[in-house]
């Protein structure tokens, strides 16, 4: 890895569509993606919200940007970190969560989990890995 | 590989204050600034978390301390409080800085 | 070493700005380089050069402005956050049909990237929020 290279990690702690936060940290990944740089997501406390299957904005007429996180593969952003107790502590399981996907070009273009299930032990890890973390 | 995470919300209002010593690894550093410095008092329902938390260094913005009258007498034993300048050498000193707003 | 600083509310609505200020201010007194700082959701609020704070209180725009000017630091504010809150630059005036700009001195308005380049051309991103 060149050492020009950072870890960009983007917290995500907020539930959606109550406020603005979780669309508003999707765009500055969207154009991140374009820096080449080393991206990770992390949802945890209110930020697993983000990913629940099936929400539908049509009701309360705000804009219905969970289908974004869906192509995150597509912008080679393949990590997102969600922490199992913060699963657990709202009533969630993995199968609540979108079925986000990524093509490795590495591996015939396979299709993986852009998902990866961490304890807390495991994120705290992972935070600290980091260079530049983001909040939102 | 040290963090200082920064916390500015009441731990009374959102779980900023209990999030971060749930996830501020050994050797690490937390500031607690603004609204945050009422986790720095003693004898208060979140004192055994605050103290409990392992290896984790606790420091307060005096600024923040004394716009809202928490005078030093009030403060836990072991939290070391700081001005702006070292706000700026604590972020200076560790890898990253975390903030958990 | 470098900073770069990220301001995520408006002013006197919460004490993140202020706060993001004193910082600048002391990291610049003790001979850092402020590398950019970024206003983004409610934070490009502190752009607008129509408040009106009361005399007797601070006047956060006007301090950054100041600030900005006596260190010629780089003020950024987001454009897509700009343009759902309605900070208005000569450019956006003019690109979006408005009849009046209202940015505040020191500040420009920019796309993300530049949050992007700050994080990658910083040594340290603070990020300020509520």
């Amino acid at each position: 890895m060149s050492e020009d290279i950072k870890r960009f990690m983007y917290i995500n702690r907020r539930a959606p569509h109550g406020t603005i936060y979780a669309w508003e940290s999707l765009e500055v990944v969207l154009i991140g993606a374009a820096f080449d740089q080393d991206v990770s997501l992390a949802f945890f406390d209110d930020g697993v919200y983000q990913l629940l299957k099936s929400q539908d904005t049509s009701g309360i007429e705000t804009k219905n940007f969970s289908p974004t996180y869906s192509a995150l593969g597509d912008y080679d952003v393949t990590k997102l970190y969600v922490e199992q107790e913060s699963l657990e502590e709202r009533g969630l399981t993995l199968d609540d969560l979108m079925d986000l996907k990524w093509e490795d070009e590495d591996d015939d273009w396979a299709e993986k989990d852009s998902i990866r299930l961490v304890s807390r032990a495991e994120l705290k890890e992972v935070l600290e890995q980091q260079d530049i973390v983001f909040s939102f | 590989m040290s963090t200082l995470h920064t916390v500015n919300k009441s731990p009374y209002e959102k779980n900023s204050v209990g999030s971060c010593l749930a996830h501020a690894n050994s050797g690490s550093s937390i500031l607690f600034y603004e609204d945050a410095v009422y986790a720095t008092i003693k004898g208060a329902s979140i004192e055994q978390l605050v103290t409990g938390t392992e290896g984790v260094k606790l420091y307060a913005l005096g600024a923040d301390l004394k716009a809202r009258g928490i005078t030093d007498d009030k403060l836990i034993d072991g939290i070391e409080i700081v001005d702006y300048a070292g706000f700026v050498d604590l972020a200076a000193e560790h890898e990253r800085v975390q903030a958990w707003v | 070493m470098k900073f770069s600083i990220q301001v995520n509310e408006g002013p006197y609505q919460h004490q993140a700005t202020d706060s993001a200020y004193q910082f600048t201010k002391a990291a610049l007194e003790n001979g850092h380089e402020i590398y950019r700082v970024f206003f983004y959701h409610d934070g490009v609020n502190n752009g607008t050069k129509l408040t009106t704070p009361p005399q007797d209180d601070r006047n956060v725009v006007n301090r950054w402005s100041e600030l900005a000017k006596e260190h010629d630091l780089d003020m950024v504010v987001c454009v897509a956050a700009a343009q759902r809150r309605g900070i208005v630059d000569e450019g956006e005036m003019q690109r979006n049909g408005k009849d009046a700009e209202n940015i505040a001195e020191g500040f420009r308005i920019s796309g993300l990237g530049q949050l992007i380049e700050a994080g990658v051309q910083s040594d340290r991103l603070v990020v300020f929020g509520d």
